[in-house]
C-alpha cells in the first residue's frame, strides 16, 4: 500500500475542518456536514483498510518519516508515522466513532447557530487524534497531545455565552496543563537520556535507561526509566482523567453531547492509555511506575463510580461512569494487561459513544432537561433509544456475552493474576467497582426508561422519537457494543496481534498466564456466568431495580442513615474545594507576592520608576544651571578654562 | 632689547583685560563681542610672538585663520544681533533666556 | 634700545586702550578705543617683523570688522542705561578671575614650559626676508586645505549673515524678475474684436 494513504488519512480531516471553519458561511450548513463527513468517511474506509492489511500475519509495521521539521544539535524534530496493529485498531475506532459523531450532529445540532463551527471542530479534533495516534515520535505525540487538548477546550467552551461553560473549558484546559507539564518532563527526560525523539530509537535503548539513576532530590536516587514513566503518566492521567486529576471531566459535560460522546468518552480520553500502551517497552523497565498506575487506576475506577450513583444529571452520570471505565483501562495497563487495556478502550470507546448519544436522544427528546428526576417512562415513546440503550448499559456493567463482558472480565482477571505490590488492594477495588458500575447504569436506566412518568405535561405531550439521523448512529454503534467481545477477545488478547506493538516482560505477563486456561470465547462465557464479576454485577442491577421501581422510599432511606457520606459523594470528595480554596488561592497568594515585591516593588519600583524618578530628580537640579542667560554660560567657561590650567599646572610632571 | 617675554607678558595683561571685561560688560552683547575680539587678539600674539621667537611659520598661519574665523564669527554674531534687536527691541542679556531649563 | 623705548610706549598704548574697550560707557567710543588697540598691535606686530599679519590685521579688522562693529552699533538704539546696570558689583569677580587666569598662564610659561627662548633677543631676519612670501609658502605648502576651508567659512559666514538680516517688507514695490522672465504673451495681450464703426 502507497504511503500516501497515511497521509490521506490524517489530512482529509483537516482539509474538511479548514473549509467548514474558514469558508462556512460559504457553503453553507448542508456544505460544512457534507465536507466533514465525507473526509471522515473518508478517512474510515481508509483505516479499514490499513487495519485489514496489519491483520495480515506477514504484515510489518510502518515506520516511516514524512517531513523533518528541524534539526538541532543531533536531535530530529520530524512529522512520521508508526502503524502497526495497535496504531490501526486506534485509528479505526476513532474515525469510527467520529463519523457517527458527525451524523448524529446533524440531527443534535440542527438549530444552532455555530453549526458549521462545530462541524469545523470536530473534524479539526479528528486530526488531531490521528496524529496523535499515528506518530512515531514525542515531538509529533505532543503536537497531538495539545492538539486535542485545544480542540477539547473549544468544543467544551462551544456555548461561549454561558459562564459555566468557560468555567469548564478554563479547568479542563488548566487541569490538563498540569498533565502537560508531566508529559513534557517525561519527553525532556528521555530526551537528555537517549538524545531521541523517535520511539524506536528511544525504545532500542531502553534498558540503558532502567541502569542509570538521576537525582531529583539530592541523596535519593532513583531509576531514569521510573522518573521518565511517572512523568510521562501524570500526562497520561490528565488526559484520561484518572484522580487527582479527573475534576475536569464531568464539568466538560458543558460541551454539547455530541461532544461529550467524540471527546469524553470515546476518544480523546483514551489518548493517557493508548500513551501507556505505546510506552510499554518503558514502563517494563519499572515495576514502581507500573505499581503507581495500577494504584491510580483502581482507585480512580471505584472512587469516581460512587460518585456516579449521587448524580442527577443524565450526562454526569454517563461522565463519572467513564472515568470509571477509565480507571479500569489504567488498572489493567499498570497490571501489564496492555491488550486488554486497549481491548477494554475500543469496547467502551463503542458502548459509551453509545450511551452518550442515547442521552443526546433523550435530551433533546425532552427539551433540553437532563436531570433524571424528571424523566421516566420514557420506554413507550422512544423505543430504539430505550433498546440501543439497554445494550450499551448490559455492555458496560459487562452482561455475559456483550462486548464490556469480554473486557472488562479479562481485564480483572489480569489484574488478579498480576504480582505488583498493591494488586491485590487494585483487585478488590475493580470488583467493587463492578457492583457500583451496575448500580449507577441501571439507577439512571430505570429512572430515565421505566418507573413512573415525572416530567410536566407540555413536555410529555412533545415526547417522540428522534429523527433517523440521531437513530442510526445508535443502531451502528449499538452493533459493535454487542458483538466486537466475541470476535476481538482471542486475537487481540490471547493472539499475536499486538506482537511488536506492545512489550511486555515475561515476569508479569499476566495475559499470557490467562491465555492458558482460555478454550474459545463461548468456553469464556460460560465461566465468566459463575465468576464473581457477574454475580456482583447481578446483584447491583437487582439492587437499582429494588431501590429505584419497586421500593422508591428506599435510597431516601439510605440517604438519611448515612447522610455524611452522601455529602462526600456529592461534593465529589471535596476535590473542587481543594483545587480552589487550596491550589488556586495559594498559587494566587504566591503570585501576587511574587508580583508585589519581585514586580511592583523591585522592578517598576526601584528599577523602572526608580531609575527614571532619580534621573528626573537630578534632572531637576541640574536645569537651574540652565538658567539662558549668555553670562552665565560665558562665566562657565572662564571657570572651566582656568580649572582645566590649574589642572595641568598641579597634575604633578 | 625686546625678549619673547615682554610679549607674553603683554598678551597675558590683554587676556586678563578681555575676561574681566567679559565680566563687567555681562548686559551688553556688542560689548561682549569685542571682548573677544580682544580677547582673540591676546592670543594672536602669543602665536606671533612664538612663531618669531622659536622660527616657525606655522604659528602665523595660524594667525590668519584665526583672523579668518574671528571675522566670520563677528559678522554672524552681529547679523544675529541685529535680528534680536529687530524682534525684541533690546539687545539687553537678561532678556534673551529662551534657553532657560 | 629705540626699539624697545617704542614698544613699551606702544605697550602701554595698547594696555590703556584694551581698557578703555572694557570700561566705555558708549559702545562707539567701545569700538573706537577697539579700532586703536588693533592699529597698535599692528605696530607691535611689526616690530616682531610679522609685516603681513600686521597689514591684514588693519585691512581686515579696522577696515571691515570694525566699520560693521560701528554700523551695528549706530544702526541699533541701545539703551545703554539699562545694559550697564551692575557694571561695578562684577569688577571685582571679573578681575580676580582675570588675575587667576593671568597667574595660571605666567605659570605655565615661566615653570612648566622652560623650554622657551624666553631672554633671547629677536634676531633681525634681514633686509631682502618676505614675511609674506615665508607665511605664502607655509600656507599653501602644508595648508592648502586648511585655506580652502578658511575659504568656506568666510562664505558660510557671508551667506548667513545676509539670510540672517534680510527681511521681506510687506507693502514694498520691486521688481519680480523670476516672473517678468517667464511671462507669456497670452498673459499680456488680449486681442479685441471692436466693431468697426459704420456710417449711419
Amino acid at each position: 500500500m502507497s504511503s500516501g494513504i497515511y497521509l490521506a488519512i490524517v489530512l482529509c480531516p483537516l482539509a474538511a475542518a479548514l473549509l467548514a471553519g474558514m469558508a462556512g458561511r460559504l457553503i453553507g450548513r448542508a456544505g460544512a456536514h457534507s465536507v466533514t463527513i465525507a473526509a471522515v468517511g473518508a478517512s474510515f474506509a481508509m483505516s479499514l483498510m490499513v487495519l485489514r492489511e496489519q491483520l495480515d500475519p506477514a504484515a510489518v509495521p510502518l515506520n516511516q518519516e514524512i517531513y523533518t521539521w528541524l534539526v538541532t544539535d543531533g536531535v530530529r524534530m520530524q512529522v512520521g508515522f508508526l502503524v502497526d496493529r495497535l496504531t490501526a485498531l486506534m485509528m479505526t475506532v476513532v474515525t469510527f466513532v467520529s463519523l457517527m459523531v458527525h451524523i448524529y450532529t446533524i440531527g443534535y445540532m440542527h438549530d444552532d447557530p455555530g453549526y458549521q463551527r462545530f462541524f469545523s471542530h470536530i473534524s479539526l479534533f479528528t486530526f488531531a487524534m490521528l496524529m496523535l495516534v499515528m506518530s512515531n515520535n514525542f515531538m509529533q505525540l505532543y503536537f497531538g497531545w495539545e492538539a486535542v487538548g485545544l480542540v477539547s477546550y473549544l468544543l467544551i467552551g462551544f456555548w461561549y455565552k454561558r459562564p459555566t461553560a468557560i468555567f469548564a473549558n478554563l479547568k479542563a484546559f488548566l487541569v490538563n496543563r498540569v498533565g502537560d507539564f508531566g508529559l513534557l518532563l517525561g519527553i525532556a527526560t528521555l530526551l537528555a537520556y537517549t538524545g531521541s525523539l523517535d520511539y524506536q530509537e528511544v525504545f532500542a535503548q531502553a534498558a540503558s535507561l532502567q541502569g542509570q539513576q538521576m537525582e531529583i532530590f539530592p541523596g535519593s536516587p532513583w531509576s531514569v526509566a521510573t522518573i521518565a514513566c511517572l512523568g510521562l503518566f501524570v500526562g497520561a492521567m490528565a488526559k484520561s482523567a484518572q484522580m487527582p486529576l479527573h475534576v475536569w471531566l464531568p464539568d466538560s459535560m458543558e460541551g454539547p453531547t455530541p461532544i461529550s460522546a467524540l471527546i469524553h468518552a470515546a476518544t480523546m480520553v483514551t489518548a493517557g492509555v493508548f500513551l501507556l500502551a505505546r510506552m510499554s517497552p518503558l514502563f517494563e523497565l519499572s515495576q514502581t511506575a507500573l505499581s503507581v498506575v495500577l494504584v491510580v487506576g483502581a482507585t480512580t475506577a471505584l472512587l469516581t463510580g460512587f460518585i456516579g450513583i449521587v448524580q442527577n444529571d443524565i450526562k454526569r452520570v454517563v461522565a463519572y461512569s467513564t472515568l470509571s471505565q477509565l480507571g479500569y483501562m489504567t488498572a489493567a495497563l499498570g497490571a501489564s494487561a496492555y491488550a486488554a487495556g486497549i481491548f477494554h478502550l475500543m469496547t467502551h470507546a463503542f458502548f459509551k459513544a453509545l450511551l452518550f448519544l442515547a442521552a443526546g436522544s433523550v435530551i433533546v427528546a425532552m427539551h433540553h432537561e437532563q436531570d433524571i428526576r424528571k424523566m421516566g417512562g420514557l420506554r413507550r415513546y422512544m423505543p430504539v433509544t430505550y433498546w440501543t440503550s439497554l445494550m450499551g448499559s448490559l455492555a458496560l456493567i459487562g452482561f455475559p456475552g456483550f462486548s464490556g463482558f469480554f473486557s472488562k472480565d479479562a481485564l480483572i482477571e489480569a489484574v488478579g493474576l498480576s504480582e505488583l505490590p498493591f494488586a491485590g488492594f487494585a483487585y478488590y477495588c475493580l470488583m467493587a467497582g463492578v457492583l457500583v458500575t451496575a448500580v449507577y447504569s441501571f439507577r439512571m436506566f430505570f429512572l430515565v426508561f421505566h418507573g413512573k412518568e415525572r416530567m410536566d405535561e407540555e413536555t410529555r405531550h412533545h415526547l417522540h422519537e428522534s429523527p433517523w439521523v440521531i437513530t442510526v448512529p445508535l443502531v451502528l454503534l449499538a452493533i459493535p457494543s454487542v458483538a466486537i467481545g466475541w470476535l476481538a477477545i482471542e486475537p487481540l488478547l490471547f493472539g499475536s496481534y499486538f506482537d511488536g506493538a506492545i512489550v511486555v516482560n515475561e515476569d508479569h505477563n499476566v495475559l499470557a498466564e490467562l491465555g492458558r486456561e482460555f478454550h474459545g470465547s463461548g468456553q469464556f462465557v460460560l465461566h465468566g456466568m459463575l465468576g464473581w464479576p457477574v454475580l456482583l454485577s447481578m446483584f447491583g442491577v437487582g439492587l437499582a431495580w429494588y431501590a429505584y421501581l419497586r421500593n422508591p422510599a428506599f435510597p431516601e432511606n439510605v440517604r438519611r442513615r448515612l447522610a455524611s457520606v452522601h455529602a462526600l459523594l456529592v461534593n465529589k470528595y471535596y476535590l473542587d474545594d481543594l483545587n480552589d480554596k487550596v491550589i488556586a488561592r495559594g498559587a494566587r497568594g504566591l503570585g501576587s507576592l511574587f508580583w508585589k515585591i519581585g514586580d511592583a516593588l523591585l522592578i517598576d519600583g526601584a528599577m523602572v520608576n526608580g531609575s527614571a524618578r532619580t534621573l528626573g530628580w537630578i534632572a531637576g537640579y541640574m536645569r537651574r544651571g540652565q538658567t539662558g542667560y549668555l553670562y552665565h554660560y560665558a562665566f562657565a567657561m572662564i571657570v572651566s578654562l582656568a580649572a582645566l590650567l590649574a589642572w595641568i599646572i598641579f597634575r604633578g610632571s | 632689547m625686546i625678549t619673547l617675554t615682554h610679549y607674553m607678558a603683554l598678551s597675558a595683561l590683554l587676556l586678563a583685560i578681555s575676561v574681566a571685561g567679559i565680566f563687567i560688560n555681562r548686559k551688553n552683547v556688542i560689548l561682549l563681542l569685542m571682548c573677544v575680539e580682544l580677547l582673540l587678539l591676546a592670543v594672536n600674539f602669543n602665536f606671533i610672538a612664538l612663531s618669531r621667537f622659536m622660527g616657525d611659520a606655522t604659528g602665523q598661519v595660524f594667525v590668519f585663520f584665526i583672523l579668518t574665523v574671528a571675522a566670520a564669527e563677528s559678522a554672524i554674531g552681529l547679523a544675529i544681533l541685529v535680528v534680536i534687536f529687530r524682534t525684541r527691541r533690546s539687545i539687553n542679556v537678561q532678556d534673551l533666556d529662551v534657553l532657560r531649563g | 634700545m629705540i626699539t624697545l623705548l617704542i614698544f613699551w610706549w606702544l605697550a602701554l598704548v595698547l594696555v590703556g586702550a584694551a581698557i578703555g574697550v572694557i570700561v566705555s560707557r558708549n559702545p562707539v567710543y567701545a569700538a573706537m578705543y577697539l579700532i586703536l588697540s588693533f592699529v597698535t598691535s599692528a605696530v607691535l606686530w611689526l616690530l616682531l617683523e610679522a609685516e603681513f599679519l600686521a597689514i591684514v590685521l588693519v585691512l581686515v579688522y579696522v577696515g571691515a570688522v570694525m566699520v560693521l562693529f560701528l554700523f551695528v552699533v549706530m544702526m541699533l538704539d541701545v539703551n545703554v542705561a539699562a545694559v550697564r546696570e551692575g557694571f561695578t558689583r562684577y569688577a571685582p569677580i571679573g578681575a580676580a578671575v582675570a588675575v587667576i587666569i593671568v597667574a595660571e598662564v605666567l605659570s605655565l610659561v615661566w615653570i612648566k614650559a622652560s623650554g622657551l627662548p624666553l631672554a633671547t633677543p629677536l634676531a633681525s631676519q634681514g633686509g631682502d626676508h618676505s614675511n609674506t612670501r615665508e607665511i605664502g609658502l607655509a600656507l599653501f605648502g602644508g595648508h592648502v586645505f586648511e585655506f580652502e576651508v578658511a575659504a568656506f567659512v568666510l562664505l558660510l559666514a557671508i551667506v548667513a549673515a545676509i539670510m540672517l538680516t534680510q527681511r521681506q517688507r510687506p507693502g514694498l514695490k520691486v521688481q519680480d524678475i523670476s516672473a517678468q522672465v517667464k511671462v507669456r504673451r497670452e498673459d499680456r495681450v488680449r486681442i479685441v474684436k471692436v466693431q468697426a464703426e459704420r456710417d449711419a
